[in-house]
């Protein structure tokens, strides 16, 4: 497995420079906006794989706290199967909204019901934890590019740097909810860190739907800038896009990848710290 | 575009800082594992 | 359901004359408000019609603080002679325990804007020109979000290094859609512009998913060592 990350390391470096490539260059410059469209190659993965990093992290917490007991942990692995054979099903049975396929809808629920399973199968106990930190840690370092690179596309396109709109705000609030979750994990004592760490992004998880819900009639209020999102998009920009954001969910796959390992080796070293202070409390500081 | 390089730019310095980050304390993870090393032996 | 009723009021009764003897919170709290709404006043000079579109705001934001003062020694006085272990240690429900403090801190914090309202509709002249009514269900289901999600927090934060300022670090992200819909639930009766009616429904909401998820997580919370 070792070997394995320089190679990895190697072909997403690669991936990450052709996809540079295809962004600035190759892909067609847009019409109305002109070149500083192409921030968008940049803007949309970087929040596709900062919100999946969130809601592995969800799916990590959620099993630490329910995994503490087996028969939760039973109910919890039930109502995950049934919660993924309900999208299924609502997926092509209620009207979507424009531009969304039922079948999209649907394996993508599937895909999330794999994903919990795996988790629980590779990750027990410590290192469930240490993937929910991973993955936070790096969750909070892609919506911080997605934060930086919004508003300095938004400047010359639409003159304002900053709008409370309903995706951006709700991006914002995810922001400053993972940064309480590290502050918090950092504050706390270990014995108790992964349970509180894992109320709080409950939490959070359940706060996102209310501040979608909030920020929607927010409008009505106080008048927001129209900002046009464009209808379709044109297939060799959708073809830069998803080059982009598989080169940076490999990049994102590395990095939680090393901060996991180094997660894993600092538990083992405070470990042996302490039974070596414990044992003999002469010799160690 | 200016704007455009500094989105580019923002983004790369925002990562490097991170890997940074990380770089930095598995060297302080190495010499803690050094430490104890030698103590032990 | 008896038992569980008992042990929440007897809790409370607990606090509540503890409270009253000593009016540690209180007295900070209520100067506390008296000095953010002073504040204020210096700060934000506005016309009438000006006001009405503001004060929302600028209420909700000085209760906020005032109630993360309380909130920060709900559970440190439990703390200092061991009763936060004694109470994981015996039978007692843990829900009664949370059910009793977040109770204990809605009336206080109730009692706060109680006093500090009259003073900004003095400072502000405010008049409120739709259904004045409405401002009632908005502050109740308001301060219940606020004081359930703080007293969940401070028992989250009360194990930390930097308690005091955990809590806030930690409530006010998540209570950015309460906080809207007080605010601009608020101003949409002050100015009668607007109906409040969607706010209503979304504090209502938000308090529900919130106590909800409170009651279920506390007892993990309390044993979580």
């Amino acid at each position: 497995m070792k070997r394995f990350f320089p190679i990895f390391g190697a072909i997403t470096s690669a991936l990450l420079a052709f996809a540079l490539y295809e962004a600035l260059i190759a892909a067609p410059t847009e019409q109305t906006m002109g070149n500083v469209q192409r921030i968008f190659y940049y803007h949309v993965p970087s929040a596709w794989t900062a919100f999946l990093l969130f809601s592995l992290n969800f799916m990590a917490s959620v099993q630490y706290l329910v995994r503490r007991n087996r028969s939760s942990d039973r109910l919890a692995n039930w109502i995950v199967i049934a919660l993924g054979v309900i999208t299924c099903i609502v997926a092509f049975v209620v009207k979507l909204p424009d531009g969304i396929e039922p079948s999209s809808v649907a394996s993508t629920g599937i895909a999330a019901v794999g994903i919990y399973f795996l988790i629980r199968k590779y990750f027990a106990g410590d290192k469930l934890d240490a993937f929910a930190v991973s993955t936070a840690e790096v969750g909070v370092v892609f919506c911080t590019v997605v934060l930086v690179t919004g508003p300095l596309w938004a400047r010359p396109v639409w003159g304002i740097w900053w709008t409370w709109d309903i995706r951006l705000t709700t991006t914002f609030v995810l922001w400053l909810i993972y940064v309480s979750y590290l502050l918090l994990r950092r504050f706390s004592n270990g014995s108790q860190t992964a349970v509180i760490a894992s109320a709080l992004a409950i939490f959070g998880a359940l706060d996102v739907p209310l501040v979608y819900f909030s920020i929607w009639f927010f409008p009505t209020q106080h008048p927001q800038p129209v900002i046009g999102d464009g209808g379709s998009i044109d297939p060799r920009m959708l073809r830069v896009l998803l080059l982009n954001w598989v080169a940076f969910l490999c990049f994102a796959l590395l990095l939680c990848w090393a901060r996991y390992r180094l997660e894993v080796l600092r538990r083992e070293v405070d470990e042996t710290l302490a039974l070596e202070s414990l044992l003999d409390p002469r010799s160690s500081r | 575009m200016k704007f455009l390089f500094a989105a580019y730019a923002a983004t790369w310095l925002i990562h490097t800082c991170y890997m940074a980050t990380l770089a930095r304390r598995f060297n302080q993870l190495r010499n803690q594992i050094k430490e104890i090393a030698e103590r032990k032996s | 359901m008896s038992l569980f009723r008992s042990i929440t009021a007897t809790s409370l009764a607990k606090d509540v004359r503890l409270e009253w003897r000593s009016k540690d919170a209180i007295n900070s709290m209520l100067f506390f408000a008296l000095l953010v709404v002073v504040v204020f006043s210096f700060s934000f000079d506005p016309n009438a019609e000006e006001s009405r579109q503001i004060a929302g705001g600028l209420v909700w934001v000085a209760v906020l603080f005032a109630a993360v003062v309380a909130l920060n020694q709900t559970w440190t006085r439990e703390l200092r002679n061991h009763v936060l272990d004694a109470y994981r240690v015996s039978p007692a429900p843990a829900n009664s325990l949370f059910l009793s403090k977040a109770l204990g801190n809605f009336i206080f914090v109730c009692v706060l804007e109680a006093l500090m309202t009259p003073l900004f509709i003095l400072f502000y002249n405010l008049r409120a020109l739709g259904p004045g009514w409405q401002l009632i269900p908005i502050a109740v289901l308001g301060t219940w979000a606020i004081v359930v999600n703080g007293t969940f927090f401070a028992a989250l934060s009360v194990r930390t290094r930097a308690r005091e300022i955990m809590l806030p670090l930690l409530l006010f992200p998540i209570s950015i859609p309460a906080l809207l819909g007080m605010v601009e639930g608020t101003t949409a009766i002050l100015s009668g512009q607007y109906s409040a009616r969607f706010w209503i429904a979304l504090l209502i909401a938000y308090d529900v998913v919130f106590t909800i998820a409170s009651l279920f997580l506390f007892e993990t919370v309390l044993h979580a060592e």
